[in-house]
């Protein structure tokens, strides 16, 4: 297990505060760090007045939209007449992104509370945590953690004693990064092929089983027992940059850098610092190339451009980019572009669902025009056909894995051209090492 | 669906296939049938316990054969093509028998600079796999390459059955090999 580093004076560490803390994950061990009084604090409460609480937070999604949560949950229908389910995305298979399993092998109850508050909140009885099939560790752990939560009574049909019934479901994935969009994921559930929907109808309406439905990412539920415990006016307080971004985020930082990881700190922190103070900087004798801020789906920034940005919702706007799911990939200078946007490329080709021909044939392409570019076979007209295969795949598509994969191509282009130049001008494979 | 790269439908014909073909043994008897009824009560319907039950499966045969597909569509009363469409979607349902040890090793950007493509050859050679997808002459390896497993930070994560392994290196490879063997 590779958890945890000692926390940097400049983390704020409260999702992250008993990572590395084996006794954390048992349900005394919970309860004795202060577990379980949100939750009981939350069924004393209206569904109404949580709600408005999580609104008052300012809590935006962590799965990589950044929609506020507390609104979403207000979506769901006051007058139930169906069942209604809540679904937790722990399918976490961005490239750059480790932070949700972290959260669950080291804080399980902590999600498992969070998700308790959240079906209460919007009159869920079942749900759902969908869990990527690689992870079996977190599974393990979280079956663990459920069912002593199920034998303390906190789960089942009298959660806490307080006559409500909630039950939490671990879903195994089986291999494929579309079921994270939130539409595959309830089909997923389903018992089908993961294909997203078409939209609308929204999942509030008719979402898992033609049922309301709230999905929520593993991070965004396990920060609202803190949000019910110290109130959201002391969330919406953590903020060093925008106040519309809000609370602390759980940075996952990989590739090429000296202390890979996950750091957590208040919105709005500078990126500079997370490269450099938290995560170690650069490898001994490299320069930062380029971070891919938010996962690998959105557009990459040049190493001048990532030593200004703030790390928040905004912040990353300002610099062209998005936050994400604040997966940071870094780049040093031994970086080949044209290679590394190729990789890039081929995963988005993989795990494509196929149904939109834009998305099908246009992740296929893009990997086969950068193939033939590093074979030293490219084509003069090849960078801008590129350009124009990314606008066909962008704003097209059912959902957006077709724009997320035409992002780092369009700015890797733009931002390093003369990589790809070199590579048409040498009509040869460039050294890689 | 067309091409080549799209691995919702291309899922790697893993070797091995001179392994025995055993009498299938049903899944869903017993325990085992004790076990989906737990699960089915979870699920509004029947098809929501499909993904579960392919794993009871895998978990008892290692792969999913077309008499498994049948049999989970017998129980939870779908059609053996609905299931083998299901099944042919998701990469780590097995359609074949794979070697004894299956190992993925993730070669997506943040791995692959660090060095994740070495240590996927470290396994070739360490096991005498051929090629990826392509079981060892022994009959007991079967070596991948994966996207991204979600443990970006520790470059390079590797799956040997269901043992998720961090921060492998080349040189680490070997004796992993060897613990397995
Ligand atoms: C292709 C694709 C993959 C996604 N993968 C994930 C994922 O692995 N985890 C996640 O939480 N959200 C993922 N999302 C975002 C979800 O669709 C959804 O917005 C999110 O789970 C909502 O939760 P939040 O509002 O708490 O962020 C993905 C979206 C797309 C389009
Ligand atoms: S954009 Fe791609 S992944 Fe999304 S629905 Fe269309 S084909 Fe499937
Ligand atoms: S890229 Fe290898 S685990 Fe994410």
């Amino acid at each position: 297990m590779g958890f945890p580093h000692p926390t940097h004076p400049k983390e704020n560490p409260v999702l992250s505060r008993h990572f590395g803390e084996a006794e954390a994950r048992s349900y005394d061990g919970w309860v004795k760090r202060g577990g379980y009084r949100a939750l009981e604090k939350a069924l004393g409460l209206t569904r109404d007045q949580v709600i408005e609480e999580v609104k008052a937070s300012g809590l935006r999604g962590r799965g990589g939209a950044g929609f506020p949560a507390g609104v979403k949950w207000s979506f769901m229908p006051k007058q139930k007449t169906k069942p209604h389910y809540l679904c937790c995305n722990a399918d976490e298979s961005e490239p750059g992104t480790f932070k949700d399993r972290e959260i669950m092998r080291w804080t399980p109850h902590a999600l498992i509370e969070g998700c308790a508050i959240a079906a209460y909140a919007i009159q869920a009885e079942q749900v759902y945590v969908y869990i990527r099939g690689e992870f079996t560790e977190p599974i393990q752990v979280m079956q663990a953690a459920l069912d002593e939560a199920y034998a303390q009574g906190v789960l089942g049909p009298n959660a806490m004693g307080k006559g409500v019934r909630i039950d939490i479901t671990i879903h195994r994935g089986a291999g494929a990064y579309i079921c994270g969009e939130e539409t595959a994921l309830m089909n997923s559930i389903e018992g089908k092929r993961g294909n997203p929907r078409i939209r609308p109808p929204f999942p509030a309406a008719v979402g898992v089983f033609g049922c309301p439905t709230t999905i929520n990412n593993v991070e965004t539920l396990s920060s609202v027992p803190h949000i019910i415990e110290r109130g959201g006016t002391w969330y919406k307080g953590l903020s060093l940059s925008n106040p519309k971004s809000t609370g602390t985020k759980l940075f996952s930082i990989c590739g090429a850098i000296a202390k890979p990881g996950n750091y957590e700190v208040t919105m709005g922190f500078p990126l500079k610092e997370l490269l450099y103070d938290l995560a170690g900087g650069m490898r001994p004798g490299r320069k930062l190339k380029a971070v891919i801020p938010g996962g690998s789906s959105v557009p990459i920034l040049t190493a001048a451009e990532a030593e200004e940005t703030l790390l928040d919702y905004e912040g990353c706007v300002a610099k062209g980019t998005m936050l994400g799911s604040g997966g940071m990939i870094v780049l040093d200078d031994t970086t080949d572009m044209v290679y590394q946007v190729m990789r890039l490329a081929r995963f988005y080709a993989h795990e494509s669902c196929a149904q939109c021909t834009q998305c099908r044939e246009g992740t296929a392409w893009t990997v086969k025009i950068l193939q033939r570019l590093l074979n030293g076979e490219g084509r003069r007209e090849d960078l801008s056909l590129l350009l124009d295969l990314a606008e066909q795949m962008t704003g097209r598509t059912i959902c957006v894995l077709s724009d997320s994969c035409a992002a780092p191509v369009v700015s890797a282009i733009k931002k390093f051209r003369p990589e790809f130049e070199a590579y048409l001008r040498n009509g040869k494979p460039a050294a890689r090492a | 669906m067309s091409g080549q790269t799209h691995g919702r439908t291309d899922a790697p014909a893993h070797g091995g296939a001179g392994a025995p073909v055993a009498e299938y043994e049903p899944v869903f008897v017993g325990e085992g049938r004790r076990r989906l009824d737990a699960i089915l009560a979870r699920y509004p319907t029947k098809a929501g316990a499909l993904l579960p039950a392919l794993w009871m499966i895998q978990e008892k045969h290692g792969w999913i054969s077309p008499t498994g597909m049948a049999e989970a569509a017998e129980v939870l009363g779908l059609t053996a093509a609905y299931v083998k469409g299901v099944v042919t979607f998701y990469t780590m349902y097995h359609q074949h028998p794979v070697g004894r040890h299956f190992v993925q090793v993730c070669t997506t950007t943040p791995c692959n600079v660090c060095g994740a493509e070495k240590v996927g050859e470290a396994f070739l050679k360490a096991t005498g796999a051929k090629r990826y997808g392509e079981t060892s002459p022994d009959g007991n390896w079967t070596i991948v390459e994966v996207e991204c497993l979600g443990a970006c930070g520790f470059a390079t994560p590797v799956m040997i059955n269901d043992e998720f392994i961090e921060s492998v290196t080349p040189e680490s490879v070997p004796a992993l090999v060897a613990r397995y063997a």
